[in-house]
């Protein structure tokens, strides 16, 4: 058996993945990732920032390296560990190490969803020292100028626990990243999914509808994902009503009141 | 059998005891014993035992129900009584004795309605959804509420029938309450009531002066409330197909469907996209004295004097709002430039993306000269609400007091006012009690206010850690103790890291030919403490000197021990008098850091003067319910048995408090109680179990004991 080595040729992508810009954040991404600033993306679920990310990473020709944190990612998950392999201890980069070392955009999305001690690991990457340093095998990392550091975080969240650390948050620049347009989130549907501009305009409405109950009932409204998804589902030929409560009704909530209000919005629309 | 039955006599005797109060000469109670001595002896005790519970609510109301029962037991089932009974009780609750008598000798229709009941659908059942549906379609916040005619709205709330009963099925009349809100709405979003143009500042109703030019107001009504049927409806095809095709099969089950042929070209104009209120206006003389059509299933009634009270008096708030707003916004806008708002005034544009139709999803840019400024989310929101009303932001609103010191009159008003207008919204709760003697909850029966405590300059805090250093020092030790730190776990079969040990050793095991062992991993357990937890803080006029000191003693000592611990906490004070004025005082929400601000607050807890603990623990559980902790403790500091001024005290105070503990532990919480009452032990058990309290005998150990406590409940 050999270590994984992962080539960072992997990681790059190789067709543009389609994004529309809301704002000025392509620039603004770009004249950081110059500066060699991280980043952070703020904004709801599903509003297009690993799709942003993705573009980006296309835009600059860097590979990107993605880790989804979850509450038992560690520290040493994102640096990496010694593996025993052929009887001798191996040591394998995680993700972090492996960005740092090809230079490569690393992104770790819904950062609060990781563990605390794996948010001060990135610390000393995310200001004016780029290192990283590897306690177990006692190496400093110094990052390439190619590097850059972007973590998402959706502000959305009312718990106290998933909250960003002044220290951590104050060390990036932040984007802040909020539904499209109507006019631009139809056009992504359509893009996307090549339902017809009259179905398109109706799943707009009916997010706009969603929206309008976060806070009262619905912690979130129906994403642009969730609407992308609905599109599928009725470009595949389901029935539009069925599509938005299996697409968007069901994934957004678990109470049976609000399940049958959205259900009653989408059935006014379609 | 009959041998067992209550005798006249037995039954009089009964009734002139509980009811002696609203007895005379001319009234005595043999009717309806001699009535009630005809029934079985299982429902003359539940009329008796009835009969005592509502005299101490009303002797009037009890003798009418001993007046009525004999016949309401023929016609209802003994649970339908109850029913009937509380609803008269709740209605005696909102609107007095007369209408709850009125209500009790409606037995006929109340009967036929239960029956209704079965296939029907009632306004509670449906609100819930109902209100979140017209919230996903609407631009203004709009409130739902029952009333006992005809749906209508007064463009701030929908009124809707309490319950329907039209369909056979509940489905097709659950279709016909959605169609009965959706049309409502669409009045309010499309315009029906739009003031014109150039009117805000006369601001009448044009539907009321209109109405009034025709020899029969109510005809001219139902005529303009057709002709706009028409155009809302041919704009919910447009724009909701789903809901008005909903809203067509309703109609054609009923059979409603055609126009009469006058009506062809009014149905033509109304029908047009850019048709607006205004082509009713003019359509109505024209068909004044036309066939009128059909009144259709949802379409309700139209009240534009209700309009015209609920407009005027929204009108005047917004429009308040809007320049206090503005001139907040100049302000700001005012420290970049060197412009006087005056002068900022003159070049100010409003710019909205959308036409006035489509209020709902407008957007709106504020231009002084060519710079733009976005106006912030509530400030759009107003303006859409505006452009609801008004068709346009007129230019008599764009005036900002002077330097932004525009302050907005505040209106000193009564308590007792607070189930009137929009009172009771502005930051007031509603919470039900429970009557034990009625085994039912009273509605909606305390209203509840958060306010923030007053904070003392004194450095209460600082004095506190002084005097009992000693006991502070050994605090801090137990409790960093108790803390403790993630432990490493060696030899486990999973974890973070590899057992460099074990795995050395498995791995010369294996060498060796013996089995490897697989406990190679060192795993780090988490010491997740994950506990909420809410104080609530006894203020009441008896807790006045040294009981009071002693709280807030305690509360520093727990602050300081929780902030070691790490566990989430809040801290709320309450007091209150009558129903109508409970108050719960903030000293620290869960989301707050223990800064200056909550030690100022610490110091700042004074004695007020009743407790309700009933309404105040079922608003603490609402709030420590929506915090996400795997334990929950809603911790109590208390003085003595839950009173207050409008008898709440004895029996009926415990059983209110017991049954909000019991819902609080529905929720997954803990009560606790902590009390200095020497006659804990009478009612405590009681209300809080058992093992749920915790008697401090001396006041003056209160501050040594509660951190200890909570230590021993927490580990």
């Amino acid at each position: 058996m050999e270590a994984r080595i992962v080539k960072s040729q992997e990681y790059r992508l190789k067709l543009e993945p389609y994004y529309r810009a809301v704002a000025n954040e392509v620039e603004l991404f770009e004249a950081a990732y110059k500066h060699q600033l991280p980043v952070l993306l703020k904004g709801p679920t599903g509003c297009g920032k690993t799709r942003f990310i993705e573009h980006m990473a296309w835009r600059l020709q860097r590979p990107l390296i993605t880790v989804a944190c979850h509450d038992d990612l560690t520290a040493s998950d994102l640096v990496g560990r010694y593996l025993i392999t052929g009887g001798e201890t191996v040591w394998v980069d995680g993700p972090l190490a492996r960005a740092v070392r090809v230079g490569a955009i690393c992104y770790l999305d819904e950062i609060v969803e990781a563990r605390k001690d794996t948010t001060v690991v990135i610390h000393p990457l995310a200001d004016d020292r780029r290192v990283l340093p590897v306690e177990k095998t006692g190496e400093l990392l110094h990052a390439t100028p190619e590097f850059c550091l972007t973590i998402s975080y959706n502000p959305g969240y009312q718990s106290v626990l998933k909250d960003l650390k002044q220290s951590t948050r104050q060390r990036f620049v932040a984007i802040e990243f909020a539904y499209p347009e109507a006019a631009l989130e139809q056009a992504i549907i359509r893009h996307e999914t090549g339902v017809s501009d009259d179905t398109a305009v109706k799943l707009v409405k009916f997010a706009a509808m969603t929206r309008r109950l976060k806070g009262s009932g619905l912690d979130e409204g129906a994403s642009t994902r969730l609407l992308v998804h609905a599109g599928k589902l009725i470009a595949a030929g389901v029935e539009a009503r069925a599509a938005c409560r299996g697409a968007v009704a069901e994934p957004l909530t678990d109470d049976p009141e609000m399940l049958n209000a959205i259900n009653e919005l989408s059935a006014s629309l379609f | 059998m009959s041998d067992n039955r209550l005798r006249v006599e037995q039954i009089e005797e009964a009734l002139d005891e509980q009811l002696n109060a609203i007895m005379s000469a001319r009234r005595n109670a043999r009717g309806p014993a001699q009535a009630l001595a005809r029934l079985k002896r299982s429902e003359q005790d539940f009329v008796l035992r009835w009969v005592g519970v509502i005299a101490k609510t009303n002797a009037e109301l009890a003798y009418q129900f001993a007046l009525h029962a004999p016949q309401a037991l023929t016609t209802l089932d003994r649970p339908g009584v109850e029913d009937w009974l509380i609803h008269a009780m709740d209605v005696y609750d909102s609107n007095g004795l007369y209408p709850a008598v009125t209500a009790l000798e409606e037995l006929p229709d109340y009967a036929a309605e239960l029956e209704a009941r079965v296939r029907g659908v009632v306004f509670d059942e449906v609100a819930g959804v109902l209100q979140l549906f017209v919230q996903g379609l609407s631009g203004r916040e709009l409130k739902l509420e029952s009333t006992c005619g005809e749906a209508y709205t007064d463009t701030t709330t929908l009124y809707l029938p309490q319950r329907l009963a039209v369909f056979p099925e509940q489905r097709a009349n659950f279709r016909l309450y959605k169609a009965m809100a959706a049309h409502l709405w669409a009045q309010i979003s499309y315009g029906t009531y739009r003031v014109a143009r150039g009117d805000a500042t006369i601001a009448i109703q044009p539907l009321l002066r209109l109405a009034r030019e025709f020899g029969d107001p109510q005809k001219a009504l139902r005529v303009f409330h057709a002709l706009e049927t028409i155009r809302l409806n041919a704009r919910l095809r447009a724009e909701l197909a789903g809901l008005h095709r909903d809203m067509l099969e309703l109609q054609q089950s009923l059979g409603e469907l055609a126009y009469p042929e006058s009506w062809n070209s009014a149905l033509g104009r109304l029908q047009r996209a850019e048709a607006s209120v205004e082509d009713s206006y003019v359509l109505l003389p024209q068909l004044y004295h036309a066939e009128l059509p059909t009144s259709l299933c949802y379409q309700g009634t139209l009240f534009p004097e209700r309009v015209e009270r609920a407009m005027l008096e929204r009108l005047a708030r917004e429009r308040s709002a809007f320049t206090s707003a503005l001139a907040r916004l100049l302000q700001e806008f005012k420290h970049d430039r060197a412009l006087a708002p005056t002068e900022l005034l003159k070049r100010l544009r409003i710019e909205q993306n959308a036409e006035p139709t489509q209020a709902q999803s407008a957007r709106f840019e504020l231009y002084v000269g060519s710079q733009t400024i976005v106006p912030p989310l509530e400030m759009q929101t107003l303006m859409a609400s505006i452009l609801q009303d008004l068709g346009e932001i007129p230019p008599e609103y764009l005036v900002a007091g002077g330097d932004g010191g525009y302050v907005r009159n505040r209106l000193i008003r009564d308590p007792a006012d607070v189930w009137k207008g929009v009172y009771h919204e502005e930051g007031a709760l509603l919470y039900n009690e429970w009557d034990y003697r009625r085994q039912h909850y009273r509605k909606n029966w305390c209203v509840l206010r958060e306010l923030d405590v007053h904070p003392a300059t004194e450095p209460f805090v600082e004095r506190t850690l002084e005097k009992y250093r000693g006991l502070v020092a050994h605090l801090r030790k137990t409790f960093e103790a108790l803390r403790g730190e993630d432990k490493l776990l060696r030899r486990r079969n999973n974890g973070d890291d590899i057992d460099l040990d074990a795995t050395i050793e498995a791995y010369a095991d294996m060498r060796h030919g013996m089995e490897m062992s697989e406990r190679v991993f060192i795993s780090r357990q988490k010491l997740d403490r994950n506990i909420a937890v809410m104080f609530m803080i006894d203020m009441s006029g008896s807790t006045k000197g040294w009981v009071n000191e002693a709280e807030r003693e305690s509360l520093v000592l727990l602050c300081e021990a929780l902030e070691i611990l790490g566990d989430r906490y809040a801290i709320y004070g309450f007091s209150g008098m009558t129903r109508k004025r409970c108050e719960l005082f903030r000293v620290k929400g869960f989301a707050e850091p223990y800064a200056n601000t909550v030690k100022a607050r610490i110091s700042g807890i004074r004695p007020q003067d009743y407790t309700r603990m009933g309404v105040i623990i079922r608003h603490l559980s609402r709030l420590l319910n929506e915090v996400d902790a795997r334990t929950k403790l809603l911790l109590t500091l208390s003085d003595g048995k839950p009173d207050d001024y409008d008898g709440y005290g004895g029996d009926y105070g415990i059983e209110d408090t017991r049954q909000a503990l019991i819902e609080a532990k529905q929720l997954g919480i803990h009560p606790f109680c902590i009390t200095i009452d020497t006659e804990a032990r009478d009612y405590l058990p009681h209300m809080y179990g058992p093992v749920n309290y915790t008697l401090v005998d001396k006041v003056n150990k209160l501050p040594l004991k509660v951190a200890d406590i909570y230590r021993k409940l927490t580990f």
